[in-house]
C-alpha cells in the first residue's frame, strides 16, 4: 500500500498543532523565507543571479504546476512579469476555493495558515512584489479571522510589513473576502471583484494578469497549494523537489477525496504514485459493503467523468526508442495530468468525486448543472444560456417531465458551449460533466426521458392524470 | 482553468502597416488604430481588418466607437498564424507560401490582435455553426414579440436570425422572465427580457458620457439591466442608447409605438439646437417628423446627439403654424392674401424707401443661402443688419453654449455683428429717432429682441417666421416660412463646419423656403439674376465669400467640409 507523501499537510492534524506562529516557529516555520532573503547574488552557470533571481530559478527547476485547476507551470506564469514595466506588481493568492468537491485549500489556512503566508511572502520577495492579497471564499469566516490573527503575528515578527528581517525589503498582504460566487475563483473574475467590480472575467487577450493585472498592472494568481509549494520548494531546492512525483507533473498534491467511499478525506499524495484504485480502496477505505463502482469523477465537478470498467490507451517510449501501446484500466489510472489526460480527463483541482451503483447520474448530473446554472457569471451569450438551458431539462428529466429525445438535446446544448467559444473556462467547466455524462451514460437519461413519457401517456389513456 | 500568457506589446510605430489575409484576401491594415474613447493607438483587431475588405463579421456587443466587451460571441472567427522556424522567420511551404499554423480555438473578432502574416477565416462550417449557435442561446429566452417590438425593421436579432436562424425552435423549456416596461429614466424604458446584454449601453453612458448609471445585476441567465437605485438615467445623452441598443430592450419614450420604422422617409439633415450642428437622419412618414437620429460625422458629433436636440422636432408640426401670407390693409385689420400679392406690396414698398431706411433682423437659424441674399438685399438698401444671440447651458460632450445653429454663417456672410446682437442698440435707436422706418423681421420676434415701443414706432414691418410670436400679429407684410426639414440648405457650425441640409418633409400651406422670395427681392431690387436654386445660390455665395471659396454645392459631401477660417 502506497503511503501518503506529508509535505505541505506535514503539521497539519498533528497532535498539539495549532495554527499560531509560536506553533509554527517550533515546527521549523519560515526558515524556508529566511533561507530566500539570505541568499546573496550568486553566479549561476556563468550568469550573476540576485537573491529573488535563485528563487524564482528554484521554482522554475521545481517544475510545480499550478494547483488551482488548469496546471499551468507555476515557474513560467512568474517569468511573465515585466519587471522593467514601471508598474507595480501584484501577488493575488486565489483562496476562492469553490470548485465543488475541493476541501483542501481551506485545511491548510484553517489548520496552517502561517505556511500560505510563507510561502507568499516568499514568492513576492522573488517577484519584487510589494503589496498581496488573499482573496478568500466568503463561507470561510472563520478561515479569514484566521488568516488575520496570523498577518498579525507575522508582522510582529516581522516576516510582514517594512524591512522584513533587516532585508530592506518592504511586503503588506490584504485580506478580501468574496461574497459567495464561483466564478470570483477565475482569476480575471478574481480581480474585477478585487477592483470592486462585478466579477465578469475579462478577456484574454489582452487581459492576461501577467501583463494587465489587477489595477492593469502586472499580477500573479496562484492557488494556496501552490503558494504552500513554494515554500518547500524553496527549503528543499527546486531540484529535489522536482525528484518527487513525475517529470511533468512533480511534487505532491492535497486530493480531496469524497463521494461514496468509506472514507472521504484528504490526502497528500506523490503525484503520479497512487492510482485512483488506491485512492478509493486504500485511502478512502473502499465503497460501501455489497456496492461495485460506477464512475469517478477526478478532478472536480467540472472534470469530464470516467466510467468503471473503462481502459485506456497509452503510448509509452521503450529504452529501446520504440512506441509501445499499452491500456491502462480506470483504477490503474496514476493520479497526474499526463494520465488524467491521456484518459481525458484532468486533474483539475485534485477533487476525486467516487460513485457508486446506487448513484442516480441523472440527479448527480442535475445536481452539477444546476450548481453551474446558479455559478455562470452571464457575462457572455453559450456559458450564460447555455448553463441553465441545460440545468432545466436536467430539472424536467428529475421531475418526470423527461422526453425520449432529452438526451440527445442536452449532448446537442453541451456541444454548443466549449471549445474556447466563451470568455473564461466556466465555458468547458459547465459543458464538460454533461458532454461526458452523456457520451458514457447515455442510456440512463434516454430512459428516464422515455420512461416520463410513457407514464404520461399511459396515464392520459386512463383518466387524464398524466402530469405526475 | 486558463493558463497565463504574456501579452505581446506592440512596441512599433502607429504608422506600420501589417499584412493579414481574410478568407484568402491579402490585406495591408494599421497594426494600430485610436482607441475610441481615449485615441490612444491600440492593436488593430480581426474585425477592423475584416471591415478593410468589406467582409460583415456578425456582432452584437462590438461598435467601433465604445471600448470593446466581447461578450456576445457573435463575432467568433477561425484563424491561422505562420509557423515559426528555430530562427524565429516564418517557415515555407515547397511552394514558397508560409506555412500556417490554424489554431485550434477560435477567437473574437472584435477583441483579438492581428498579427503579421495572420489568416482570418470568416466563412467556414465551424464559424457558421458557431453563429448558429449563439443566436440559438440568444433567442430561447427572447421575447419574440416582434409584432409588438419597436426594434423591428432594424434589429440585430431579426437581421441575423435571417441568415444563422432555424425556423423552429427546439426549446421547449419555460422562458426566464424579468423586467417589463422598467422606466430607467425620463426619456427610456427598457424591457428587460428582450436585452441581450450586450452592455453597449453600459459602456456608451459609463465611458462616453461619464455617467456611471447603468449596469447588470443577478447572476447568469438572470442576469438584469437596471440603473443605480435612486438615480434615474437622465444624462442629456440616454437616447443614444436606444440607437446603440441592437434589440428592442431600450426605446424612447418619445417614439415608441408612433411608427412601423420601415415607414420612415430618411433625411440627411443637421440638428439645429446648437452650434454643434450635429448630423443627423430625419424619420418622416406622409409629410410629418417621427424623430431624429444621430448620423456618424466624426469631425463633429461622432455617432451621437444630445437628447435636447434630439426631442427638438414637435415645433415643426406644430398646429399653429404659419401657412397664410397676410397683409394688414388699414391698422388692425388683417387679410390673407395670395403669396404673390403679398410679395407684390413687398416689392413696391422695397423699390420706393429711401437708402438708409430700413433694419434687418435675420436669424442664426437660417440657412447661408438665404444669409447671403439678406446681405445682398440689405446691402443694396443700405440697411442696418445683425441676428440676435441665443444662449444656454453648454456641456464636455457635443452641447454648445451657443443655440444658434448658424452664428459662424451669420457672420461670414455680414449679417450678424462681430459680437451678434451688436447691432441691436444702434438699430432700435434708428428706429426711435426715425431714420429706419422699415423693418425686415427674418425668422427672429422683432418684439421681443428690439421692445414693443420701437417697434410701434415703425412705418413698415415686414415678417416672415414658422410660428406666430408677439411681433407676427403686428406685421404689416407677414409670410409663412419653413422649418429646415422642409428645405435644402447649409449652416456653418461653431468650428467652422460647413453642412448641409436636406428636405424631409413639405411646408405647411403657403409657406415656401425663404431663399425664393429672398431671391426674387434682391434679384428685383439688385437687378441681376440671381440662380434659381439653393445649390446655384450656393455656389455663387462661395464665389463671393472668401471663406467658402473653393467649395462647389455638388462637391459638398453629406459630411460637410471645413471651411479654412
Ligand atoms: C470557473 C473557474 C473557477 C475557478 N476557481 C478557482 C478556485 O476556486 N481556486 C483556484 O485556486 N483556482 C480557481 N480557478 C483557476 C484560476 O483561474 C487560476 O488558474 C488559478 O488560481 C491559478 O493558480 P495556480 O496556477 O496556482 O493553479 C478557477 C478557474 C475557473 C475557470
Ligand atoms: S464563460 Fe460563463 S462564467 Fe465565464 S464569462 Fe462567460 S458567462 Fe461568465
Ligand atoms: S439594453 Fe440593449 S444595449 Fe443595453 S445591454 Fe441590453 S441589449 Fe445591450
Ligand atoms: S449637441 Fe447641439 S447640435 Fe448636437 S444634438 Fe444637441 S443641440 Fe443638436
Ligand atoms: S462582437 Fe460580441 S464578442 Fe465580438
Amino acid at each position: 500500500m502506497p503511503a501518503e507523501y506529508r509535505l505541505i499537510l506535514k503539521n497539519i492534524d498533528q497532535a498539539g498543532y495549532q495554527p499560531d506562529i509560536r506553533c509554527y516557529l517550533g515546527h521549523g516555520g519560515y526558515a524556508g523565507l529566511k533561507k530566500a532573503i539570505a541568499l546573496g547574488a550568486t553566479v549561476v552557470e556563468g550568469k550573476e543571479l540576485s537573491g529573488p533571481e535563485q528563487v524564482r530559478r528554484e521554482v522554475k527547476l521545481s517544475g510545480l504546476r499550478g494547483r488551482g485547476g488548469a496546471g499551468f507551470p507555476c515557474g513560467t506564469k512568474w517569468s511573465f512579469i515585466d519587471h522593467s514595466s514601471g508598474r507595480p506588481a501584484y501577488l493575488i493568492c486565489n483562496a476562492d476555493e469553490s470548485e465543488p468537491g475541493t476541501f483542501k485549500d481551506r485545511q491548510i489556512i484553517y489548520k496552517d495558515p502561517h505556511q500560505l503566508l510563507e510561502g507568499m511572502i516568499i514568492a513576492c520577495y522573488a517577484n519584487h512584489i510589494h503589496q498581496a492579497y488573499i482573496y478568500i471564499r466568503g463561507e470561510f469566516v472563520e478561515g479569514a479571522r484566521i488568516l488575520v490573527r496570523a498577518l498579525a503575528e507575522a508582522r510582529q515578527h516581522n516576516f510582514l510589513g517594512r524591512n522584513i528581517l533587516q532585508s530592506g525589503y518592504d511586503l503588506e498582504i490584504f485580506i478580501h473576502r468574496g461574497a459567495g460566487a464561483y466564478i470570483c475563483g477565475e482569476e480575471t473574475g478574481l480581480i474585477e471583484s478585487l477592483e470592486g467590480k462585478r466579477p465578469y472575467p475579462r478577456i484574454k487577450p489582452p487581459y492576461y494578469p501577467a501583463a494587465y493585472g489587477l489595477y492593469l498592472c502586472p499580477t500573479i494568481v496562484n492557488n494556496v497549494e501552490t503558494l504552500c509549494a513554494v515554500k518547500h520548494i524553496l527549503e528543499m531546492g527546486g531540484g529535489e523537489y522536482a525528484k518527487l512525483g513525475t517529470p511533468g507533473d512533480p511534487g505532491t498534491r492535497v486530493i480531496s477525496l469524497s463521494g461514496q467511499v468509506q472514507k472521504p478525506g484528504y490526502f497528500e499524495i506523490q503525484i503520479g504514485q497512487v492510482t485512483l484504485g488506491q485512492l478509493i480502496n486504500d485511502f478512502g477505505g473502499g465503497l460501501r459493503p455489497g456496492r461495485k463502482l460506477k464512475a469517478i469523477i477526478p478532478g472536480g465537478s467540472s472534470s469530464k467523468i470516467l466510467k468503471a470498467g473503462e481502459r485506456y490507451k497509452f503510448k509509452a517510449k521503450q529504452p529501446d526508442g520504440k512506441e509501445l501501446e499499452k491500456e491502462v484500466a480506470l483504477l490503474d489510472l496514476k493520479y497526474d495530468s499526463a494520465s488524467l489526460a491521456g484518459a481525458g480527463s484532468m486533474c483539475g483541482s485534485g477533487a476525486v468525486i467516487v460513485l457508486d451503483d446506487t448513484a442516480d447520474l441523472v440527479l448527480a448530473l442535475a445536481n452539477i448543472s444546476e450548481f453551474y446554472a446558479h455559478e455562470s457569471c452571464g457575462q457572455c451569450t453559450p456559458c450564460r444560456e447555455g448553463s441553465l438551458w441545460m440545468a432545466k431539462v436536467l430539472h424536467r428529466l428529475t421531475h418526470g417531465q423527461g422526453r425520449a429525445q432529452d438526451a440527445d438535446y442536452l449532448l446537442q446544448i453541451a456541444n454548443q458551449i466549449p471549445g474556447g467559444r466563451t470568455v473564461c473556462a466556466f465555458g468547458e467547466a459547465c459543458s464538460w460533466p454533461v458532454q461526458s455524462f452523456l457520451n458514457k451514460f447515455k442510456d440512463e437519461f434516454a430512459a428516464r426521458g422515455r420512461a416520463d413519457e410513457q407514464r404520461r401517456t399511459s396515464g392520459a389513456q386512463g383518466g387524464g392524470q398524466g402530469r405526475p | 482553468m486558463s493558463a497565463s500568457n504574456p501579452e505581446k506589446t506592440n512596441s512599433s510605430p502607429p504608422a506600420s502597416l501589417v499584412t493579414v489575409k481574410v478568407n484568402g484576401r491579402p490585406v495591408e491594415v494599421p497594426r494600430t488604430m485610436p482607441h475610441p474613447v481615449t485615441g490612444k493607438p491600440v492593436p488593430t483587431t480581426m474585425i477592423q481588418a475584416c471591415e478593410a475588405v468589406q467582409v460583415a463579421v456578425p456582432h452584437y456587443c462590438y461598435h467601433h466607437k465604445l471600448p470593446v466587451a466581447g461578450n456576445c460571441r457573435m463575432c467568433l472567427v477561425e484563424y491561422g498564424t505562420p509557423v515559426l522556424g528555430p530562427d524565429r522567420k516564418p517557415l515555407k511551404n515547397p511552394d514558397g507560401s508560409p506555412v500556417i499554423s490554424k489554431a485550434p480555438n477560435p477567437a473574437i473578432a472584435c477583441a483579438t490582435p492581428i498579427m503579421p502574416g495572420m489568416e482570418i477565416y470568416t466563412n467556414t462550417p465551424a464559424v457558421e455553426s458557431m453563429r448558429k449557435a449563439v443566436l440559438e442561446f440568444l433567442l430561447i429566452n427572447h421575447p419574440l414579440d416582434c409584432p409588438i417590438c419597436d426594434q423591428a425593421g432594424e434589429c440585430k436579432l431579426q437581421e441575423y436570425a435571417v441568415e444563422y436562424g432555424q425556423t423552429a425552435s427546439r426549446f421547449v423549456e419555460e422562458k426566464v422572465h424579468k423586467p417589463k416596461q422598467v422606466d430607467l429614466g425620463p426619456r427610456i424604458l427598457l424591457d428587460d427580457e428582450r436585452c441581450i446584454l450586450c452592455t453597449r449601453c453600459i459602456r456608451f453612458t459609463r465611458e462616453v458620457v461619464g455617467d456611471d448609471c447603468l449596469g447588470i445585476v443577478n447572476r447568469g441567465s438572470h442576469n438584469t439591466l437596471t440603473h443605480y437605485p435612486g438615480q434615474p438615467f437622465d444624462n442629456n445623452y440616454t437616447l443614444n442608447t436606444v440607437d446603440l441598443c441592437p434589440v428592442g430592450a431600450l426605446t424612447s419614450k418619445d417614439f415608441r409605438f408612433q411608427s412601423r420604422v420601415w415607414f420612415l422617409k430618411r433625411t440627411k439633415s443637421v440638428c439645429t439646437s446648437c452650434a454643434t450642428g450635429c448630423n443627423i437622419v430625419i424619420g418622416s412618414r406622409e409629410n410629418r417628423v417621427y424623430r431624429y437620429e444621430p448620423r456618424e460625422n466624426e469631425a463633429v458629433n461622432s455617432c451621437w446627439m444630445c437628447d435636447q436636440g434630439r426631442l427638438n422636432y414637435r415645433w415643426i408640426g406644430r398646429e399653429d403654424r404659419l401657412q397664410n401670407a397676410v397683409i394688414q390693409q388699414t391698422r388692425g385689420q388683417f387679410v390673407q392674401v395670395p403669396w404673390s400679392q403679398a410679395m407684390d406690396q413687398l416689392l413696391q414698398h422695397l423699390r420706393k424707401i429711401p437708402s438708409g431706411s430700413l433694419a434687418i433682423l435675420a436669424s442664426a437659424r437660417q440657412s447661408n443661402e438665404e444669409l447671403f441674399l439678406t446681405a445682398r438685399l440689405g446691402r443694396r438698401l443700405g440697411a442696418i443688419m445683425d441676428s440676435p444671440p441665443r444662449t444656454g447651458a453648454d456641456d464636455r460632450l457635443l452641447m454648445h453654449a451657443d443655440k444658434n445653429p448658424n452664428t459662424l454663417g451669420a457672420r461670414l456672410l455680414g449679417i450678424a455683428a462681430a459680437q451678434p446682437g451688436g447691432n441691436l442698440q444702434a438699430m432700435a435707436e434708428g428706429i426711435c429717432r426715425g431714420d429706419i422706418r422699415t423693418l425686415l423681421a427674418l425668422g427672429e420676434d422683432a418684439v421681443k429682441h428690439l421692445g414693443q415701443s420701437v417697434v410701434e414706432r415703425l412705418d413698415q414691418l415686414i415678417v416672415c417666421d414658422i410660428l406666430p410670436n408677439q411681433s407676427t400679429p403686428q406685421a404689416h407684410i407677414l409670410l409663412p416660412g419653413c422649418a429646415h426639414a422642409e428645405k435644402w440648405g447649409t449652416f456653418v457650425n461653431h468650428q467652422g463646419r460647413l453642412q448641409k441640409f436636406g428636405r424631409a418633409v413639405e411646408a405647411p400651406g403657403q409657406a415656401q423656403p425663404e431663399w425664393q422670395f429672398l431671391r426674387q427681392a434682391a434679384q428685383d431690387i439688385g437687378g441681376e439674376s440671381i440662380p434659381a436654386s439653393v445649390g446655384g445660390i450656393f455656389d455663387e455665395m462661395a464665389r463671393e465669400t472668401p471663406a467658402f471659396n473653393g467649395i462647389t454645392w455638388a462637391g459638398l459631401g453629406d459630411l460637410g467640409a471645413t471651411l479654412p477660417i
